[in-house]
C-alpha cells in the first residue's frame, strides 16, 4: 500500500499541548489527552464527520501524558504527570474513573496493556517500570518494579502476542523484560545503539521486529534472533536477542517523538519535532537481516508545531491519528495514487 | 547554603536599542533578529544575585542566532563558573521567557556555550527535553522561582 497521506479531519477541543492518542481496538473511537488534564473520546467517521463523544475531566491533577485502550476495548488507562494512573470504563453506562494506581515517585510517562489484558505496564521519570496484574473488580496489584534503566523512562510497549515488555529511556537504551522460570520479572535484553533519548518504539505484527525512534533523529529496526539461528548471531544466556539491522537516518531534522508500525499494512509512520509526518515502507526483496526502507510519503507542516504522537487505526487500513503541541488532533488517510 | 559564586565579575549593560522609524511602522512585518531576542532575555535576574544575566555576561547578543524564515532561535549562555549549580535553572528561565514571548512557530534551543560548564552535555540534554521542561513548569515551587527570575525581564 503506497500513496499520499491526506488529512480527513482536524479535531479541535484541547487547550494546549495534545500529548497522545489511542484508537479503540474496534477502530471507531479515538481517545486523546494533554496538558489541559482532560481526556477526550472522539467518534471516528469517514470523511470529516468525526465528533467529540465525551470529555473525561477531574481524573488527574496535572498533564495527562499518555492513554491506552485495553485490547478488549472495555478499559482506558491514563498516565499523568501527577504520578498516578487512572483506569476508566463505562460499565455503569458512562465513562468514569474506577481505579487509581499509585506508587511511582513522579511523572508517569507511558502506560500499556498486555495482549491478554491481564497485565498493565507503566513507566516514570523515577527511572522505574512497573508491571501491574489486573484482577476482576478493578483490582490491580503491583507484580514487579523494574529498575533496569539509569534515567527517565519514556515509553512502555508490550509484544503483540507474548508477555514480553519493552521500555525506552532517556538513557538512550531500550530494555526487554520477561518472567523467568520462578515467575520473577527480569530484564532479558538491552538494545543499545541510539546516541540520545529513545522516545518511542513499536513492534511489527509478528513481534519479531521492533522499530525505535530517537532524539538522535534516527529510526532503528531491530530483528529478533533465536538460539541456533542460521545467521550465526550469538544469543548468550537467554531466549532471544534483538539486533539492530537497519538505521534510517537523514530524513528527520528534529527529535522523533513517536513511531507506529501498522499491523494491517506494515507501514511505519513517524511524529517529528519538525512538524512533519513521514511514512516508511520496506522495500520489495529487502533482506530480513539487512532490510532497506524508503520514505513513501512526507507531509511537511502536518501540524503547525511539534507532533507528539502518531497511531495507525487497528481496523481501518491506512487511517492514522496524530496530535501536536498546536492543540489539534488530526486524522489522516493514505490515498492510493 | 553558601553562594556558588560569591564575587561574580560584573559587566556593563549595553546601550538601549535605537528604535528606527521602520520599527514603529505597524504595517511592516519585521523579522526577529538577535538584538530583539537579546532584549527579551537580558533583563532576567540571576537566581543567586540581584543582577541581570546581561550584567553577569551569562547572555550575549553575539551568542544568539536567529533564522526567522526557518523558525529557528538558538541561544548560547555562559555560566559564571564551570560548576555553577544554577546552570539548569538559568537555562530554563531563558527558555521559558522565549517560549512565552515568541510566536509558537519558533523552535527554541538554549544550550551552554561549549566548554564553559563541567556538565554541559547533561544540562543541554535536559533543557532540550520538551517533556521534562513541560513537567518542570507544572512544578509549583520551580515555577515560583522561575517567575521571580523572569519578572524583571
Amino acid at each position: 500500500m503506497t500513496g499520499k497521506l491526506k488529512t480527513i479531519c482536524s479535531l479541535k477541543g484541547h487547550s494546549g499541548i495534545v500529548w497522545n492518542t489511542s484508537w479503540h481496538p474496534k477502530g471507531q473511537m479515538l481517545a486523546s489527552c494533554g496538558e489541559d488534564k482532560t481526556i477526550r473520546l472522539w467518534n471516528y467517521k469517514d470523511g470529516d464527520k468525526s465528533t467529540l463523544k465525551c470529555l473525561l475531566a477531574d481524573g488527574h491533577q496535572r498533564t495527562v501524558r499518555a492513554i491506552a485502550w485495553s485490547y478488549c476495548g472495555q478499559s482506558l488507562a491514563s498516565a499523568s504527570f501527577d504520578a498516578t494512573i487512572a483506569i476508566w470504563d463505562n460499565k455503569s453506562g458512562q465513562f468514569e474513573c474506577n481505579a487509581t494506581l499509585e506508587g511511582h515517585e513522579n511523572e508517569v510517562k507511558s502506560v500499556a496493556w498486555s495482549r491478554s489484558g491481564s497485565m498493565l505496564a507503566t513507566c516514570s521519570r523515577d527511572k522505574s517500570v512497573w508491571v501491574w496484574e489486573v484482577w476482576e473488580d478493578n483490582e490491580y496489584e503491583c507484580a514487579a518494579v523494574l529498575n533496569a534503566h539509569s534515567q527517565d523512562v519514556k515509553k512502555v510497549v508490550w509484544h503483540p502476542h507474548e508477555d514480553i515488555l519493552a521500555s525506552a529511556s532517556y538513557d538512550n537504551s531500550v530494555k526487554l523484560y520477561m518472567e523467568d522460570a520462578d515467575k520473577e520479572w527480569t530484564c532479558v535484553g538491552t538494545l543499545s545503539s541510539h546516541t540520545s533519548t529513545v522516545w518511542s518504539l513499536a513492534f511489527d505484527k509478528t513481534g519479531d521486529r521492533l522499530v525505535t525512534s530517537s532524539d538522535d533523529r534516527t529510526l532503528k529496526i531491530w530483528q529478533k534472533y533465536l538460539p541456533g539461528n542460521p545467521e550465526g548471531i550469538s544469543v548468550k544466556d537467554g531466549n532471544f536477542v534483538y539486533k539492530c539491522v537497519c538505521t534510517i537516518s537523514g530524513f528527520h531534522t528534529r527529535p522523533i517523538y513517536d513511531v507506529t508500525w501498522c499491523h494491517l499494512t506494515d507501514l511505519i509512520a513517524t511524529a517529528c519535532g519538525d512538524n512533519s509526518i513521514r511514512i516508511f515502507k520496506e522495500e520489495d526483496l529487502s533482506d530480513r537481516n539487512q532490510p532497506s526502507f524508503s520514505c513513501v510519503s512526507h507531509v511537511s507542516e502536518a501540524h503547525s508545531q511539534d507532533i507528539n504522537s502518531v497511531q495507525w487505526n487497528p481496523v481501518v487500513k491506512g487511517v492514522l491519528a496524530s496530535c501536536s503541541d498546536d492543540g489539534l488532533v488530526k486524522i489522516w488517510k493514505m490515498e492510493s495514487t | 547554603m553558601g553562594l556558588d559564586n560569591e564575587n561574580p565579575t560584573l559587566f556593563e549593560k549595553s546601550e538601549e536599542r535605537i528604535v528606527s522609524e521602520k520599527d514603529l511602522d505597524d504595517d511592516e512585518a519585521e523579522e526577529f533578529d538577535s538584538r530583539e531576542i537579546f532584549d527579551l532575555i537580558r533583563g532576567i535576574t540571576d537566581p543567586e544575585h540581584p543582577l541581570s544575566l546581561e550584567e553577569l555576561r551569562v547572555v550575549d547578543q553575539n551568542l544568539i542566532e536567529v533564522e526567522d524564515s526557518m523558525n529557528i532561535v538558538k541561544v548560547l549562555f555562559t555560566p559564571t563558573i564551570p560548576h555553577c549549580s544554577m546552570a539548569t535553572l538559568i537555562g530554563l528561565s531563558i527558555k521559558v521567557r522565549l517560549l512565552w514571548c515568541l510566536p509558537p512557530r519558533f523552535k527554541i534551543s538554549v544550550t551552554i556555550t561549549p566548554g564553559t560548564h563541567a556538565s554541559e552535555h547533561a544540562i543541554n540534554k535536559q533543557l532540550d527535553d520538551k517533556e521534562r521542561v513541560a513537567a518542570a513548569l507544572e512544578n509549583t515551587h520551580l515555577s515560583t522561582v522561575l517567575n521571580k527570575c523572569i519578572a524583571t525581564a
